[in-house]
């Protein structure tokens, strides 16, 4: 298979401006010919659905949540980077673009990051003019914050729910066109496979979360904005909800899946302290603006932090990176925690912890300034864990958070599928090998107001309607095939719980395929995750039936899907023998412990494609050109 | 720490629930209120009972999802929503009544599941500013003072849950309504539609079974994100000022 990128020809700056004249309009009098399937209501979906509508397209979209204002996007806290420059501290639409390439360790398209930031500033204009309440400036003009460690300020926030807002905002928008009836909303409804006919995506099956109805929608394009699969883990900051099933079918049924081994660890987290947790809890990483963090210098240590003396402890960010020092970038923190809790010389019940202290800020600042910084933040803290955080250092450690990898999409963000799109998380194009703070937003609401309304036209206008009926055997095969998958779920009658499998999946996934790999570690994986999805088929305990409101069968069909897909992950790791951004291997480390990466053998995108349960899926890849940018060395000491 | 727990059980809509029994043993203070359910459903499964179903996602607070009345108040009537509920904050072999959030416009769909797609369609009915994707001018081009930013804020941080009609002796979605119009009342966007806009939400709250305000300020009391009942007041404002227009 030859994979083509579709990135237009022409100078960078010029490319999508180029590529939006070349592409064919569809007339205003036959948008309403024309019908898309919208899987997912998160900041990619929702505003995706609202735009499409707002085009004349009809439109139907499709969420797990009980409301599309509940997808997990929501949780979001710290911001939106756009290059507006309003700071008029440098910045650029070219050097939001570098920063984030860079900031990926060039593992990114090229011409999709730079679209990307040429569009950022359109987002904050179009999330202001829907009433998002952003932070502003006494004299009323937007105000903005530097974040993750970026040398401008472009980053726009509402409070510390930044995410929650710009959700909202898509929402109304999506509400909005629900009320004109352009968009059919069917909540409470989980896509559970993609219709394949003559070769083109042309409908879902979906199962009704309420009854276990299975049926049928066809359409003339489908989109998924289904996010990521950092559940993977089992422990993440994502929603419990948040599953790959529905890229992973689409996987399935030939989608490409690229760089599943993409995964970002935030490194400021609740650390895990017993096996009832479900769910880690991100603690904002603007906390490191003006917090130390540090681990005792002896191993074993058993003294509260407080009675251990200044010399005594281990500033190791500070130690190992002395410019950047606590701001260093997510992967690098994340790397440095796990490497001093490996060394014994971790905190907290678990051990798997580290010190993130306030006092030096609280002497030299006062009590009053940080609670104004992090005020809610450190109230938060206090309720998870019953400590005083003015009086005691936080304890945090990395937790997985992101997933760069996602199914693999061209320039108008259509997979190899001709008519299945993927948007927002869910796909894998902008951020590389590592995602920049305050750029997941971004790039969600980028794919849906302004990359997907225009692509998605190019691609009806080159295929016509074609008002596919629900009646046809595509549909009934894979209506029958769903039905079965559950039946076979359900008839299992084993003693083990759907999440049992699941911690024990997640267990191997953080342990051989997390913050570090190495061969002989995800080699083990590999031999260990077919022997658990064995397990799993013969001993697992779906309660319930089919036809009701059944959670056993929701997460058991989840777990199911993880534990295939845990496998092409770690595939994709031990092929990647090279360590960029957040895929850190072992054998391939300076001596001083940076990354190692090797761009004459694996500048390329590994784009996997499904051959069988339990056979290699085959490697296809697509040579990463850079036709802009010169390939540096990321450091930041 | 052990718990006697008292839960609403309901199969589906049509059937009728009843409160049963349930053990929370080998409970750890540090869990949240949902961590302690998920660990007595584990057990549940295990015996082979179905366990409890109840909504839930984000398990920090901002999603909305969870909806339950502890011991008779929404959230528990404690800081923040039901999963920032912590175990600690009870006593060590108490009761514990779990009940769904009651209201005509919740309907029970199974246990403490309830649906709240009323909210949704109120948000259908004018909880938006009418522009298109692409229509915007430069956000600077719009100044809002810091303070009127704020406020607006303050109303926006609703979390869209319930609780505020859950505590209501009325069932009022008053709370949750006033919010988002007071959030697009405050800003020069909102202002196109701000008296179309009052009027069709105030309608449709009442289509969908919403009782009336009449001052009791549970709503407030209960609700996670501390939106203030003065924005009852300023949508009383905003409906009559729409009459008048």
């Amino acid at each position: 298979m030859k994979l083509d990128s579709k990135v237009p020809s022409g100078p960078l700056e010029q490319k999508w401006q180029k590529h939006q004249f070349e592409m064919k309009l569809v007339n205003p009098a036959n948008k309403r010919k024309y019908s898309a399937i919208v899987v997912g209501t998160g900041l990619a979906g929702a505003s995706a659905a609202a735009s499409l509508a707002e085009l004349g397209y009809e439109v139907k979209a499709f969420c797990f949540q009980d409301s599309s204002r509940r997808a997990h996007s929501i949780s979001a806290q710290g911001g939106i980077n756009a290059a507006k420059n309003y700071q008029n501290d440098g910045d650029s639409v070219y050097r939001l673009f570098y920063d984030t390439i860079k900031g990926g360790d060039f593992r990114s398209r090229e011409a999709n990051t730079y679209r990307l930031a040429e569009v950022s500033n359109n987002i904050i204009d179009q999330c202001a003019a829907q009433g998002v309440p952003f932070a502003r400036e006494y004299g009323g003009t937007l105000a903005n914050r530097s974040f993750g460690g970026a040398q401008v300020s472009r980053t726009f926030y509402a409070r510390g729910q930044t995410g929650q807002q710009l959700l909202l905002g898509a929402y109304s928008a999506l509400m909005r066109q629900v009320g004109l009836g352009k968009v059919k909303m069917y909540p409470r409804t989980e896509m559970q496979d993609v219709v394949l006919i003559d070769g083109h995506a042309k409908g879902i099956v979906v199962r009704d979360m309420v009854t276990g109805e299975i049926s049928s929608h066809a359409a003339d394009a489908v989109v998924l904005a289904t996010g990521g699969y950092g559940r993977v883990f089992y422990l993440s900051t994502m929603g419990l909800g948040c599953n790959v099933t529905a890229a992973y079918r689409a996987y399935k049924k030939g989608a490409l899946f690229a760089n599943p081994c993409f995964t970002q660890i935030h490194p400021t987290c609740i650390p895990h302290t017993g096996d009832y947790q479900c769910k880690l809890t991100l603690m904002s990483e603007s906390l490191r603006n003006d917090g130390r963090i540090w681990v005792p210098g002896a191993k074993d240590e058993q003294r509260a932090p407080g009675q251990i003396p200044e010399n005594e402890r281990d500033y190791y960010l500070e130690r190992k990176y002395p410019s950047f020092g606590n701001l260093a970038p997510r992967d690098i923190s994340s790397r440095s925690a796990k490497e001093a809790c490996d060394d014994g010389r971790g905190i907290g019940p678990s051990r798997y912890g580290v010190y993130l202290d306030f006092s030096d800020a609280i002497n030299r600042l006062g009590k009053d300034v940080i609670k104004e910084r992090y005020g809610n933040l450190f109230e938060m803290y206090e309720l998870i864990n019953d400590e005083n955080p003015y009086e005691v250092p936080m304890r945090i450690y990395p937790a997985s958070h992101y997933t760069m990898g996602g199914l693999w999409v061209d320039y108008n963000l259509m997979s190899n599928i001709p008519g299945l799109h993927v948007i927002g998380e869910a796909n894998f194009s902008d951020h590389g090998a590592n995602r920049l703070g305050a750029s997941a937003l971004m790039q969600g609401l980028a794919d849906g107001y302004f990359v997907l309304p225009y692509t998605i036209g190019d691609y009806f206008v080159r295929e016509g309607a074609k008002n596919i009926s629900t009646d046809r055997p595509e549909f009934r095969e894979a209506e029958e095939a769903v039905t079965m998958r559950i039946k076979k779920l359900l008839d299992v009658g084993g003693k083990q719980t759907p999440d049992s499998f699941h911690k024990r999946l997640g267990q191997i996934m953080w342990e051989k395929a997390g913050m570090a790999r190495n061969e002989k570690g995800l080699k083990e994986a590999l031999q260990e995750i077919p022997a658990l999805r064995e397990e799993f088929w013969n001993d697992v305990n779906v309660l319930g039936s089919a036809d009701e409101m059944n959670m056993n069968v929701e997460r058991a069909a989840r777990v199911a899907d993880f534990l295939e897909f845990a496998e092409i992950f770690c595939l994709d790791a031990l092929d990647r023998e090279e360590s960029c951004g957040a895929h850190f291997r072992e054998e391939y480390q300076t001596e001083e412990g940076e990354a190692v990466r090797n761009d004459k053998k694996y500048a390329y995108v590994a784009a996997w494609e499904h051959k069988g349960v339990g056979q290699k899926p085959e490697l296809h890849k697509e040579d990463l050109q850079f036709e802009s940018v010169q390939l540096a060395t990321r450091s930041y000491k | 720490m052990n718990f006697k727990l008292h839960v609403w059980r309901q199969k589906n809509a049509a059937a009728k629930g009843r409160m049963e029994q349930y053990e929370a043993r080998d409970i750890n203070g540090d869990m949240s209120f949902l961590e302690m359910l998920d660990v007595v459903n584990e057990d549940l499964v295990e015996k082979g009972i179905d366990p409890i179903h109840f909504d839930h996602d984000c398990r920090e607070g901002i999603c909305g999802a969870c909806s339950l009345v502890i011991n008779g108040l929404p959230h528990g009537g404690m800081t923040g929503t039901t999963c920032e509920v912590r175990m600690r904050l009870f006593k060590d072999g108490s009761t514990i009544y779990i009940e769904p959030f009651r209201a005509k416009a919740f309907p029970v769909i199974k246990d403490l599941t309830v649906d709240r797609t009323s909210i949704d369609r109120v948000m259908q009915a004018g909880g938006f500013v009418s522009t298109h994707t692409g229509a915007a001018t430069d956000a600077n081009a719009i100044l809002i003072p810091k303070d009127k930013a704020e406020e607006a804020m303050d109303a926006a941080a609703c979390i869209g849950c319930g609780a505020c009609v859950a505590a209501c002796k009325n069932a009022s979605g008053m709370l949750f309504v006033a919010a988002k119009v007071s959030q697009l009342a405050l800003l020069p966007q909102g202002q196109a539609e701000r008296e179309r806009r009052v009027n069709k939400m105030v309608a449709q709250m009442d289509i969908e079974g919403f009782g009336n305000c009449t001052n009791y300020f549970e709503c407030e009391a209960v609700c996670p994100k501390d939106i203030s009942v003065k924005f009852i007041a300023k949508m009383n404002r905003e409906y009559m000022r729409a009459l008048v227009k």
